[in-house]
């Protein structure tokens, strides 16, 4: 059952993936497109452990550990620049 | 029984990523667009997290690197989508249904 379901998820993802790297080109503000740069990370996370499950690997949580932390600097960093014209005052 | 509940883990996390991804693709403006990515697809990792818990917790010992992952990610997507809806009504975005003005009583689209 694992076999038919986790193929359907990797299609899953990979839509998700295409739907925000949309947003990250096309959106017509800078919000917009920190939204899809966020969300491209928080999919990414979602492939990563998709991969663990499927390999049968522990190594990849690390790698989705570090990508949501480093997502989420990247992402107060860019609204920081946004809001105060400067991250570090 | 135990595959049956990681599939069904592991298909819900997928389309619930699936729909906010697809929620930012669709909506019409910013401050509905930031519904998608942060409620669903927040969710949609929370359960694909929680289906891989239980599959590396079953042989062998417990595994609760997936546990800190999850409250990473629960705990910083509230705090950026907050960051995000600062940045934008800081830079005055246009939104669709322009919120009610003090003495209106009226919204000023109808």
């Amino acid at each position: 059952m694992l076999n038919t379901v986790i193929p359907i998820a990797y299609a899953l993802v990979a839509f998700a993936f295409l739907f925000s790297f949309f947003r990250l080109i096309v959106g017509p503000d800078a919000p917009d497109r920190i939204l899809g740069l966020d969300t491209l990370y928080v999919n990414t996370v979602a492939l990563l452990v998709l991969l663990g499950i499927d390999l049968g690997n522990a190594i990849y949580f690390e790698a989705a550990l570090l990508i949501a932390m480093m997502g989420f600097v990247g992402t107060v960093a860019l609204c920081k620049y946004l809001l105060r014209g400067d991250i570090i005052e | 029984m135990l595959e049956l509940l990681l599939s069904v883990l592991i298909l819900t996390g997928a389309i619930f990523t699936f729909i906010g991804s697809l929620g930012l693709a669709r909506f019409r403006d910013f401050y509905t667009r930031l519904h998608g990515p942060t409620k669903a697809t927040t969710l949609g990792v929370g359960c694909l997290l929680i289906a891989s818990s239980i599959h590396f917790s079953v042989d062998g010992d417990l595994s609760l690197h997936e546990v800190l992952v999850t409250l990473f990610l629960f705990m910083t997507a509230p705090v950026s989508a907050h960051l995000l809806a600062k940045a934008a009504l800081h830079l005055k975005l246009r939104s669709l249904t322009p919120t009610l003005k003090e003495g209106d009583d009226t919204p000023a689209h109808l």
